[in-house]
């Protein structure tokens, strides 16, 4: 009795405790979520982009007219130029504030966790609407932010009435959302040995020069996870945009996520908006690849 | 020299005080706006305190603008973010123990789609899927909000398999001994020890799902399915310049993220830098 039960026990438990069976039964949520929310939206959308596609009607093959067309479409044209503005401003200034608090938050002190949490709060909440809304009228032509500058004498300034300026306070809150990333330099400074700086120390280099020749090369590695990270997000930003600005001034942060929605959600337009998202697809992951290929002469990795 | 070491750190102190100030004005700003008067709130005479304080703007605010109130919405996004956040920890724990333990055949492949997935930004893909729920029949629903966390969420999966793979690997073997199996493995094993790395999904996912914009704004039409972020945009173009109320309903919008910071922060820090560095 208890030989037969172990044995059939055992090869039942055979197929069922092989590595292949569990583990497509712990993966298979992920399995399915790739097939139907990423593979076949990717497909559908790659096929809808030759299309000829208005909501509610069928999608007819259109050949590279989308494609065509968007070559001569200034609207897009011009929100490709204002998210590459949009990236080249504000994701280095965000970095660069990220690393540069999180190199003011590694004294050890005892207030240190509270610190950083308090450094935290803007990346907590950022994201929201409610923030948005805030940062609309801080930002506003009634706000604090103006008036600060009125009083510096430039009487009619106002950052959403001017295609030049408007772009500042969206990148600024984005910027201003450098919690994860400073925490992410933080736990990458705290690895760096600290020999490093004191031999540097006798052989007489100065803050500055430490910096240079020891700080940024040990933290390249993760100056290279926290640029991709950014571009990324900073690429497809959509929430504040859409929400502080809707796009305006004359297009001034019409933004290509943005541009996409519009398109497709209140044109109607969904092959034409299709196109448009796999432009933008190809240009994030030509300049993300560009970065990783040029990375092995900037980063340093110890071993 | 240990004067001037006080000196140094007193200065340290109050640049990082004063700098964080800074950081938390607007926060600070949109609260004490929302007890203000309007004709507080904006304009060069605006007081940085309101000289009388209203609390008028938040049982206003709470009314809505049009039949429903913030009760219905509040109550919205309390059922998408806890069932969100449910199925994110259920479905990313199950599939970051068969990457970080299980050997099976294409794990690799899966590994690397993941990646891919977790890089691939959701904008590109938001007209196919948009499609595909209205197809289905699922647009107006919360479905398109709540069903794909159950899938896995490639972040959250990561940073499991990070934290699984520095589990001792003793741990399964004495417990294979012991007569588990793979499944009482993941159960009464690697499940109870990935308790922080728990705790830190559901705070953030919690927070991410709760001020989910675009999503409400694709699928949920009908006011009454409403989620908070949605309904503050609608009530803010509503209102048009009665900011009060506005701000009211934007602070407390922001509350339950707060508190969830307010008791997790540690797990929150450590889940951020999770997969970015090795340590």
């Amino acid at each position: 009795m208890q030989a037969t039960k172990r044995r059939f026990g055992k090869s039942a438990g055979g197929f069922l405790n092989s590595d292949n069976t569990v583990g497509y039964l712990f993966a298979i949520p992920f399995i399915i979520s790739f097939l139907l929310m990423t593979i076949i939206p990717m497909a559908l959308s790659f096929y809808y982009s030759f299309c000829n596609y208005w909501i509610g009607s069928v999608p007819t093959w259109f050949g590279i007219e989308n494609f065509y067309e968007l070559m001569h479409d200034a609207t897009f044209g011009n929100s490709l130029l204002v998210t590459l503005q949009y990236v080249v401003i504000g994701v280095p200034l965000k970095l660069v504030f990220a690393l540069l608090i999180a190199m003011l938050l590694t004294k050890p002190t005892r207030a240190q966790g509270f610190y950083r949490a308090v450094y935290y709060i803007p990346s907590l909440i950022g994201g929201s609407v409610a923030v948005a809304l805030v940062w609309k009228q801080l930002f506003g032509s009634r706000g604090p932010v103006v008036n600060l500058i009125r009083t510096f004498g430039a009487e009619s300034f106002n950052f959403f009435g001017s295609t030049t300026w408007a772009f500042l306070p969206l990148v600024l809150c984005n910027a201003w959302q450098f919690g994860s990333s400073m925490l992410i330099f933080a736990s990458g400074l705290k690895q760096i040995p600290k020999d490093y700086y004191e031999a540097s120390e006798i052989d007489g280099a100065n803050v500055v020069r430490r910096f240079f020749s020891i700080t940024l090369p040990c933290l390249s590695p993760i100056i290279l996870f926290n640029l991709i990270m950014q571009l990324i997000s900073g690429f497809m930003t959509f929430t504040q945009a859409q929400i502080i600005t809707d796009g305006g001034p004359n297009y001034a942060t019409n933004y290509i996520a943005l541009n996409i929605f519009k398109e497709g959600f209140a044109y109607q337009h969904m092959g034409y908006a299709c196109a448009q998202s796999w432009i933008m697809l190809i240009i994030m992951a030509a300049i993300t690849g560009l970065i990783f290929k040029t990375s092995s002469h900037w980063t340093y990795y110890e071993n | 020299m240990r004067s001037r070491r006080i000196i140094r750190n007193t200065i340290y102190h109050l640049f990082v005080i004063a700098f964080g100030l800074l950081m938390i004005y607007p926060v600070i700003w949109m609260i004490l706006s929302s007890f203000k008067l309007k004709s507080e709130i904006l304009g060069s005479e605006a007081p940085l305190f309101p000289t009388k304080w209203i609390w008028q703007n938040y049982p206003d605010g709470w009314r809505g603008s049009g039949s429903l109130s913030f009760a219905t919405f509040f109550k919205n996004s309390a059922i998408v973010s806890v069932l969100g956040t449910l199925g994110t920890v259920i479905s990313s724990a199950m599939v970051s123990y068969a990457f970080a333990r299980i050997n099976f055949k294409g794990r690799k492949f899966w590994f690397t789609a993941m990646i891919m997935t977790m890089l691939l930004p959701g904008q590109v893909l938001m007209i196919p899927q948009y499609i595909i729920w209205t197809r289905l029949g699922f647009v107006g629903t919360f479905v398109p909000l709540i069903l794909p966390k159950f899938l896995g969420w490639p972040f959250f999966i990561y940073m499991m398999m990070q934290f699984i793979r520095g589990l001792p690997k003793e741990l399964d073997e004495a417990a294979m001994i012991d007569g588990c199996n793979k499944y009482t493995i993941f159960s009464r094993i690697v499940l109870p020890l990935l308790g922080p790395s728990i705790i830190t999904t559901v705070v953030i996912s919690f927070y991410w799902i709760w001020d989910d914009y675009m999503g409400p704004l694709l699928y949920l039409s009908k006011p009454a399915l409403y989620t908070v972020s949605l309904a503050i945009k609608g009530f803010a173009d509503a209102q048009g310049t009665n900011f009060g109320p506005m701000f009211a309903m934007s602070s407390l919008s922001l509350i339950p993220v707060f508190l969830l910071f307010l008791f997790f922060n540690r797990y929150l820090m450590d889940g951020v830098t999770a997969g970015s560095v090795k340590g």
